[in-house]
């Protein structure tokens, strides 16, 4: 099985005599089909490439595809390694770290940008007063409102193929920041949705959105950060 | 505003190991998954500086993968009461939880999820508005008599919804966070712990934080097991840096094997699939847990049902061409039910096996799941050691969560407490923190301290190289990969669900061996920035104490007792056994007892009588 992996070594000693760009190249690796066994998923040859080559760098916790740890781009899409099945891809199989964000070594990228956003956006619901002895109710239909909101797992799969987001990762909140907007927005518990939406209300945070939903395309969870989006604005300009 | 082309990861290509950047805080947390976070929440609200430390970012955590629920006594759907929950955990524990902390766990619980709730926690609704339970392994109502549901759900993602939510607070309030450190040793001056020396992995630099107190919640160790259901992260290094301190771990012989891994793979299905109504078939189509356990049948205690997978297995009931797993079957269930409830579950089925549960059962074999044993604590989370048969608690150190021996779990954990056990005893040992005297709170001169020569040995053992002094074995071709397998391997082999001397004494010379090869392991990788091949070098010298922490009291038990399940003595030893087992490492192996503690403080003790479901 053939791997085509863009590495990046910074304290590699080219890179120390000719500057950081010459720290980034392609390589090929090879992986015998004898150890490629059914179901197999793209984290386990990783993990297998790295014996061959203990520098090769990359992420994984879960291994499960709950953690979010493991985003890549695979031949060219962004995908969590450990629930991306090996029989799928073509070969060879080519990949990259995820696109927009600083990286530090070969597949690990600084995800601080993308952090900073998701904090930026004011995830924390505000549900006012806790009563110890019973708890807020909720409707199941005001419950099911979460549902495709609430799963997203940070893997910036979405936020890092959003052209947005490249241009602007600074200002623009980027799709999974945003989706996390909606989901306390849309909560029943909630008790100043409307300061957040005119917390996101200047031309960047939200709006620059141009709707090219790759977000929704990349996601490995099966949301859909776009409609999240969508809503956001339309609750926004429903509520002005 | 963050400038995107200095990442603040810029540094020198070559740092020498031996700077130390210095910093100092109130409260230091290790490990930021549902226990640190917690802590963290109560100690940052209420006026502390307080500094997480974690090997990963929090969300990442292994708490996100828990599945099926939190347990409270809500009575949401049928009548309960925290004091029917504590006669389950102390059932469910074969008597060797400690009463007073169960007791204490089991009446916080109502707030504890409550609180969740409030901070966000989207949990699932009942018509009236309520928080969904379910029924899970080992509830009753009345002390034993019907199936109790208590279990409060976030459909089967309760983990994922919790642990971000507690990120989420943290945000809000403000924890400052020191992402992708890695804690090496504990720090300790006149038997006070100070703080801790930890690995920047971005960079290779050392940095010493200083802390009044130093709160450990680095979660299992399910890693020293080949088949598991565990993060790669969970390599118990909080656990080994308490072996290196001279500090004891407790009852590390109770090891969960979950009833439902993916079979061949390990991932969890969790218990909840059992709880909406799925059943454990073997090879003949025979719902064999009514053999097992008559009257709870596939809901009896998680140590009871991964014994019945085992002997099903072993008498060639098992199923497929290798007559090597269990089947359990969901598809009697309604297909909306498993997809409104069971979503996370029928995902995983999906992804790893290619099986529809509504259509098909999926294929399933014990997994190991989680350590019942720990740092020993009291239930302020104070860590206790032991010196001439006297127990007291260390200055300045807690533990909480998986990491911690409360004790609440005894010999067998109930499915749905470790969520409880996280967030209860996060919270409890952020209290106890907070209510110490100002003098006791006062934070001692921040002096830049030598770092540890064996520390600093072990470092660079790892990282020899041709090129540096320490001479690289010529014929050592070992990599951190292959001891990890090895180590992994022969605790599967050695000590599984099931053990006895044999087995368990034959793996002491391998345990030997591992120990001289981790002597000799040399990482190839010589980059400071993001050298995860020696964070796995660290983590396989963590394995290895916890392994050997863990067959040393397999060895020395002498009876069966909940999880730990011997041949050769399979019948509970009250006499003998009703006591925890102390392991220390340091200055040598060591084992010592430590008495159960039966007397909770409101309520009558439950005596120890035969456990059956």
């Amino acid at each position: 099985m053939l791997f085509n992996i863009q590495r990046y070594q910074p304290e590699a000693a080219s890179a120390q005599q000719v500057g950081a760009q010459n720290a980034t190249y392609w390589q090929e690796m090879t992986l015998d089909d004898a150890l490629v066994k059914p179901g197999m998923m793209l984290l386990d040859a990783l993990k297998l490439l790295r014996e061959q080559d203990p520098t090769l760098s990359f992420r994984s916790s879960c291994q499960e595809g709950v953690c979010g740890s493991d985003a890549m781009q695979v031949n060219g899409r962004n995908r969590l390694s450990c629930i991306t099945p090996l029989a799928e891809l073509s070969q060879p199989i080519e990949l990259m770290p995820v696109p927009g964000l600083p990286i530090l070594r070969d597949l690990i990228v600084d995800m601080t940008l993308f952090f900073d956003r998701y904090a930026q956006a004011n995830p924390t619901l505000n549900a006012g007063k806790f009563n110890p002895d019973q708890e807020h109710l909720q409707s199941p239909a005001d419950r099911a409102k979460l549902d495709g909101l609430y799963e997203c797992i940070l893997c910036a799969c979405c936020s890092t193929s959003c052209p947005s987001f490249w241009w602007h990762p600074d200002q623009f909140l980027g799709p999974a920041a945003l989706l996390a907007a909606e989901r306390v927005v849309i909560d029943s518990r909630d008790i100043q949705p409307k300061q957040r939406l005119e917390a996101l209300s200047d031309p960047y945070q939200l709006h620059r959105c141009r709707g090219i939903q790759q977000c929704t395309t990349s996601c490995p969870k099966g949301l859909d950060p776009s409609r999240a989006i969508r809503q956001l604005k339309h609750q926004q300009w429903t509520q002005s | 505003m963050t400038d995107n082309t200095n990442t603040g990861h810029n540094t020198p290509a070559h740092p020498t190991n031996s700077s130390l950047t210095t910093h100092q805080f109130d409260v230091l947390i290790v490990g930021a998954g549902g226990a640190g976070l917690r802590a963290a929440l109560e100690l940052q609200r209420a006026g502390k500086q307080v500094a997480l430390v974690s090997k990963v970012y929090p969300t990442r955590s292994h708490t996100v993968a828990a599945q099926g629920g939190i347990n409270a006594a809500l009575g949401n759907i049928s009548e309960d009461n925290w004091h029917w929950h504590m006669f389950d955990t102390v059932k469910g524990s074969d008597y060797l939880g400690d009463q007073d902390a169960i007791e204490f766990m089991c009446q916080q619980a109502p707030r504890i999820v409550r609180e969740l709730e409030h901070f966000g926690v989207p949990f699932s609704r009942l018509d009236d508005g309520k928080i969904y339970q379910r029924p899970f392994g080992g509830q009753s109502q009345h002390f034993g008599q019907s199936q109790a549901t208590r279990t409060c759900a976030v459909a089967d993602r309760t983990g994922h919804a919790i642990l971000h939510t507690l990120y989420q607070q943290n945000l809000a309030a403000g924890t400052q966070t020191f992402s992708e450190f890695f804690s090496l040793d504990l720090l300790i001056e006149d038997q006070q712990v100070t703080g801790l020396v930890a690995l920047e992995i971005a960079t290779g630099q050392l940095h010493q934080f200083n802390a009044n107190a130093v709160l450990l919640a680095t979660g299992g160790a399910g890693q020293i097991y080949r088949t598991n259901t565990n993060a790669s992260i969970n390599t118990g290094d909080g656990l080994a840096m308490v072996l290196r301190a001279g500090l004891p771990l407790m009852d590390m012989e109770f090891w969960q094997f979950h009833p439902t891994g993916v079979a061949g793979r390990g991932m969890l299905i969790s218990e909840a699939a059992r709880g909406e109504g799925g059943l454990l078939r073997n090879s003949l189509g025979e719902a064999f847990m009514v053999n097992y356990a008559p009257k709870v049948k596939d809901l009896a205690s998680r140590d009871v049902v991964s014994r019945a997978i085992a002997t099903e297995i072993h008498h060639g009931r098992g199923c497929g061409p290798n007559k090597d797993y269990i089947e359990l079957d969901l598809t009697h269930l309604d297909a909306e039910l498993i997809k409104q409830k069971l979503p996370g579950i029928r995902d995983i089925s999906l992804t790893f096996t290619g099986i529809d549960p509504i259509e098909q059962p999926i294929p399933i074999h014990p997994s190991c799941h989680y350590m019942m044993g720990g740092i020993p604590t009291n239930i302020h989370g104070q860590v206790m050691t032991q010196t001439n048969g006297e127990n007291y608690p260390v200055a300045g150190l807690y533990a909480i969560g998986e990491c911690a021996c409360v004790s609440v779990h005894g010999a067998n954990r109930l499915g749905g407490n470790s969520l409880l056990d996280i967030v209860v005893f996060g919270k409890a040992a952020a209290d106890h923190i907070l209510s110490r005297p100002a003098e006791v709170c006062t934070t001692k001169t921040p002096a830049p301290k030598a770092i540890n020569p064996a520390l600093l040995k072990r470092m660079q053992a790892f990282q020899a190289s041709r090129d540096t002094e320490i001479p690289n074995d010529a014929n050592n071709d070992d990599s951190v990969v292959s001891f990890k397998r090895d180590l992994q391997q022969m605790m599967q082999r050695h000590c599984g669900v099931f053990r006895d001397q044999a087995t368990l004494a034959a793996a002491k010379p391998m345990l030997e061996q591992l120990a001289q090869r981790l002597k000799t392991l040399r990482v190839q990788d010589p980059a400071q920035g993001f050298n995860l091949e020696r964070i796995q070098a660290f983590e396989c010298e963590n394995l290895l104490a916890v392994a050997w922490a863990t067959l040393e009291s397999a060895l020395a038990r002498t009876e069966s007792r909940g999880a730990h399940a011997r041949d050769d003595y399979p019948e509970r030893d009250d006499q003998a056994w009703l006591v925890h087992l102390l392991f220390f490492m340091q200055p040598h192996i060591t084992l010592k007892q430590k008495p159960v503690q039966m007397q909770p403080k409101t309520v009558a003790p439950f005596p120890p009588i035969k456990r059956v479901y």
